[in-house]
């Protein structure tokens, strides 16, 4: 649908810088001193769930909300008081906000006002042809699907050629049939314009699909900001362990250098935990090894509960027999099912998944 | 490529931003401030000069504690006091059950010509109070069509509140109409599928959700009745009450003081109702949740034929009070030549302002409509859709709320007191059309603004956000996005400041000059002078242009709505 058009942004991506940023309503804390920095060209995403304060970022980046402290700056450019209109940027929201009674041509050409009519005519003809809506000039919103929508509010955010793109949730209105398409379209464009993306989302596929980094939020705090791959391989918080994907929870007790006591187990760990630490081990369930065929450390006998079928894969559930009334889950491929035979299996919790929260 | 035609001039639109900035700057702190002074001249300080009147010791003027102390402990004033209660309270108690029933069955039954019904029973709001009244000497006056039927003569008690009833009727209406329109039919669903017989449903649904209306409708129908003097004027003889007698004070004696202080009796139960319905309102949490499904009521013979029976006779009983009006409006001399002229309607024949005053109404009116709409409606705009200047907000907010606890007669006498002073720079407005116009704009604010707001609510809460993003001023996303998608709205406050303005007399019989007499006020002086023809022929013509600009503007409406179909249809699912 995205056809590629030579258009390119006349301005290239900004480097958007956020410090020490506070924001409270009333007595409830939305910021808590919140730093981030978005190299030019890049898409991060704000992950996080309702009341993390993502939103509100988002806002006190678009001086729609004004921060108790803290400093924003887009470039070289001190843009933290300004008002909205001198910031420079485009805004695709939720509800896409776009205007009903004005038509789609109308609606793109809105922030274009003072140039002359054939500028804006190509400009407005630029646009539909960038997000593939070439012929709806003369529709009213209310005349489109919201995948359209989305787009033309999209094309009236880039219609001025802004340098910092921000998107409020810009999915979350559609079906979830449209949207994963539409997540890999709306990155497909943005890293063909290079322009710096801020998009705000509390669904975690969205984010791994589309960003280049996520920052996870929580209680008005980042709590990590790297790659999707690390924050999903190598969660620095519980939380963010917790929030993203799922995974298995099982206290210890350092044992030895590198071995930690789970109840009556004990596991080998890859890291080394200094001696008497104790905390919490966190496993992810694809990467629990269910009847290895070749001999595995951590390997420990284990009877099955409940499976539940997902398709492509199963996800079971199972108790360690030393570990009685702490079920943990799995997750194995559905071919791999049927050779499980029995209820009584064998389970390894191989040492580098087991990563250590003290 | 066309990257000239893409970048569009930086230095070109940093001026432009700092121009729209300073554009909105002026436009939402300047237009507020200018609310704010402009609601302290119309409401505050009028209110505030009738305490200080009701207070001051000025001889001559029976203001003062002890006149006070006087008045509240004569024999007079109590008889009046008692009056005045017993006909609000009555009227209330007949109005508002009977509204109850007829919102009923245009909400929540199947009977038909609905809109036929609701139509009828508006018609009383395009009339002033004193058009039923009039009616009422016609049908039952000593002279009346039905004299025969009533032992007793209608001057009085029983006059007053017939009277009071119809004029009130619509209002009540109104507040329990749109009650009952709130409805989740998933309750009703929930309660049958209980077994829950339909009054169980009504005692346990429909009524806990609407009992707070019905609190508000007695509320503003005591009030309405209490302080209209329209109607006891016409049809009260001997029988006096408060509302008459701040009247005659201020009017009739240049007691300013002693019409303050019954201004101020006058203006308790308005506050009282006002607070108490507040505080139910904060007691009540909505119950409409978004994902309510719309009542559809089922068919059922005898439930409907009940319903249709109780609308037409009050359908019949409003046509008749209203068409006796009409047609003896156009008797030639009643009631002994029965046939047909237009011989009441030649007002410069006759004294009472004629010509001048209808003249001077639809100027009145026109007005009104214009101004207060526009102004009405940009400052919920402003109130509604900026952020910043909390305190202003809430100042603003509180003031706009005023009116609708302050009657026409109490607002009108602070008017006078406030106007008046010779040493007030704004003196030489009083008894001229402008002090006309903002008065009635002032008394009828709380009800257009609550229109405006509740059309703003509506609209998405980031159109605001989306246009400042694209760097629009304010001021010109206000005229090309808000202003057209509320346009019916705001032809809808049109209307009803037109209409009020055609009809009002509560405030404006303090206010007028020889030279900007109302039509309102010339039915009341006319039928003081003993010509019921004549006040019955110009109540009939403001009726009937209240009707035809209501017509006109509902047309208008329309078209407009079916000109802008094609973007307020709703989006197809995908």
């Amino acid at each position: 649908m995205l056809r590629s058009t030579p258009t390119k942004q006349a301005s290239p991506g900004v480097r958007v810088q956020v410090a020490g940023m506070h924001k409270s309503f009333g007595a409830f804390k939305a910021l808590d001193d919140v730093s981030l920095e978005i190299s030019p060209g890049e898409l991060v995403c704000l992950l996080g769930p309702s009341g993390c304060g993502k939103t509100t970022l988002l806002r006190c980046i678009a001086g729609l909300e004004r921060q108790n402290h803290g400093a924003i700056f887009m470039g070289s450019r001190d843009v933290s008081i300004l008002a909205p209109q001198a910031r420079d940027y485009g805004i695709v929201f939720q509800s896409y906000a776009l205007f009903p009674n004005l038509s789609v041509e109308q609606n793109i050409g809105y922030g274009l006002a003072g140039s002359a009519r054939d500028i804006v005519r190509r400009r407005v003809a630029d646009m539909l042809d960038l997000v593939g809506l070439t012929g709806s000039e003369k529709k009213f919103p209310g005349q489109l699907s919201g995948g359209q929508q989305q787009r033309v509010a999209l094309a009236r955010a880039l219609a001025p050629a802004p340098s910092l793109l921000l998107l409020d949730e810009p999915m979350s209105a559609l079906d979830a049939q449209v949207r994963e398409h539409l997540c890999t379209e709306l990155r497909t464009l943005q890293q063909r314009l290079g322009i710096t993306t801020l998009m705000v989302t509390h669904n975690q596929e969205e984010a791994m699909l589309m960003a280049d980094r996520i920052a996870v939020m929580n209680e008005g705090r980042i709590e990590q900001y790297a790659t999707p791959q690390s924050i999903y391989e190598n969660p620095e918080t519980p939380f963010v362990a917790n929030f993203v994907g799922q995974g298995n929870w099982l206290s210890f007790e350092a044992n030895g250098n590198s071995h930690a006591q789970v109840g009556a187990l004990q596991l080998r760990l890859a890291d080394t935990v200094p001696n008497r630490a104790s905390g919490r081990l966190f496993c992810r369930p694809e990467s629990i090894c269910v009847n290895p065929v070749q001999s595995e450390e951590n390997l420990f006998a284990a009877q099955m509960r409940e499976v539940t079928f997902l398709g492509n894969r199963c996800r079971m559930s199972f108790e360690f027999d030393n570990l009685p009334g702490q079920p943990l889950t799995a997750e194995i491929s559905a071919r791999h099912l049927p050779s499980l035979g029995t209820a009584h299996i064998k389970v390894a919790l191989p040492p580098h998944s087991l990563q250590v929260f003290t | 490529m066309r990257t000239s035609s893409l970048s569009i001039s930086g230095v070109n639109r940093v001026r432009n931003v700092s121009r729209a900035e300073w554009g909105d700057r002026l436009f939402v702190i300047g237009g507020k401030v200018l609310l704010l002074i402009s609601l302290a001249i119309a409401l505050l300080l009028p209110l505030l000069a009738i305490f200080w009147r009701g207070f001051s010791e000025d001889a001559g003027q029976g203001g003062g504690l002890a006149a006070a102390r006087d008045l509240l402990s004569s024999d007079n004033f109590h008889w009046l006091l008692g009056n005045s209660l017993r006909v609000s309270f009555s009227v209330a108690f007949i109005v508002v059950p009977l509204a109850y029933l007829f919102a009923y069955a245009l909400q929540r039954t199947l009977i038909p010509a609905k809109g036929l019904w609701r139509g009828i029973s508006l018609l009383p709001l395009l009339a002033p109070s004193m058009l039923p009244a009039i009616a009422l000497i016609y049908l039952f006056g000593n002279q009346g069509l039905l004299r025969s039927l009533l032992t007793d003569n209608i001057y009085g008690f029983w006059g007053i509140v017939i009277g009071e009833v119809i004029y009130t009727f619509p209002h009540a209406l109104m507040i329990l109409l749109s009650a009952l329109s709130l409805t989740d039919a998933r309750l009703f669903d929930a309660a049958s599928s209980m077994g829950a017989s339909p009054w169980r449903s009504f005692h346990s649904i429909t009524w806990p959700a609407t009992r707070q209306a019905v609190f508000a409708a007695f509320c503003l129908v005591f009030t309405l009745t209490i302080t209209d003097f329209g109607v006891p004027v016409v049809v009260g003889g001997d029988y006096q009450v408060l509302a008459i007698e701040a009247y005659k004070a201020v009017v009739g004696q240049q007691q300013f003081g002693r019409g303050a202080l019954i201004g101020m009796v006058l203006l308790v139960p308005a506050l009282l109702s006002f607070g108490v319905d507040a505080w139910l309102r904060r007691r009540q949490s909505a119950s409409m949740s978004g994902r309510a499904q719309i009542f559809q009521p089922e068919p059922s013979k005898w439930r409907d034929g009940c319903y249709l029976l109780v609308v037409m006779l009050i359908c019949a009983c409003l046509l008749a009070v209203l068409g006796m009006a009409v047609f003896s409006s156009l008797v030639k001399f009643w009631p002994y030549n029965l046939s047909l002229s237009l011989k009441h309607y030649l007002f410069n024949e006759t004294a009472g302002g004629g010509w001048l005053a209808y003249r001077n109404s639809l100027v009145l009116a026109t007005c009104s409509a214009v101004i207060g709409s526009i102004l009405i409606f940009t400052g919920a705009y402003l109130m509604e859709k900026t952020r910043g200047q909390t305190g202003l907000n809430l100042a603003l907010r509180m003031l706009t709320f005023i009116p609708m606890a302050v009657p026409g007669l109490v607002l009108g006498l602070g008017y006078v007191f406030f106007f008046n002073l010779p040493e007030n720079p704004l003196h030489s407005l009083y008894g001229s059309m402008a002090l006309l116009v903002i008065c009635t704009v002032a008394h009828y604010l709380t009800t257009a603004h609550m229109t405006a707001t509740t059309a703003l609510r509506q609209l998405d809460s980031e159109f605001e956000a989306a246009a400042l993003s694209l760097k629009a001023p304010l001021y010109r996303h206000y005229l090309r996005v808000t202003l057209p998608i509320c346009l019916p709205a705001l032809l809808d406050i049109i209307r009803y400041l037109f209409v009020s303005a055609m009809t009002t007399v509560s405030a404006a019989i303090f206010l007028y000059s020889p030279d900007s007499i109302l039509a309102a006020v010339a039915v009341l002086n006319m039928d003081d002078a003993g010509n019921v023809g004549g006040a019955a022929a110009m109540s009939t013509l403001i009726l009937f242009t209240s009707a035809g600009v209501s017509l006109l503007l509902a047309w208008v409406s329309r078209g407009l709505l079916r000109r802008s179909q094609a973007w307020r249809q709703t989006a197809p699912s995908h």
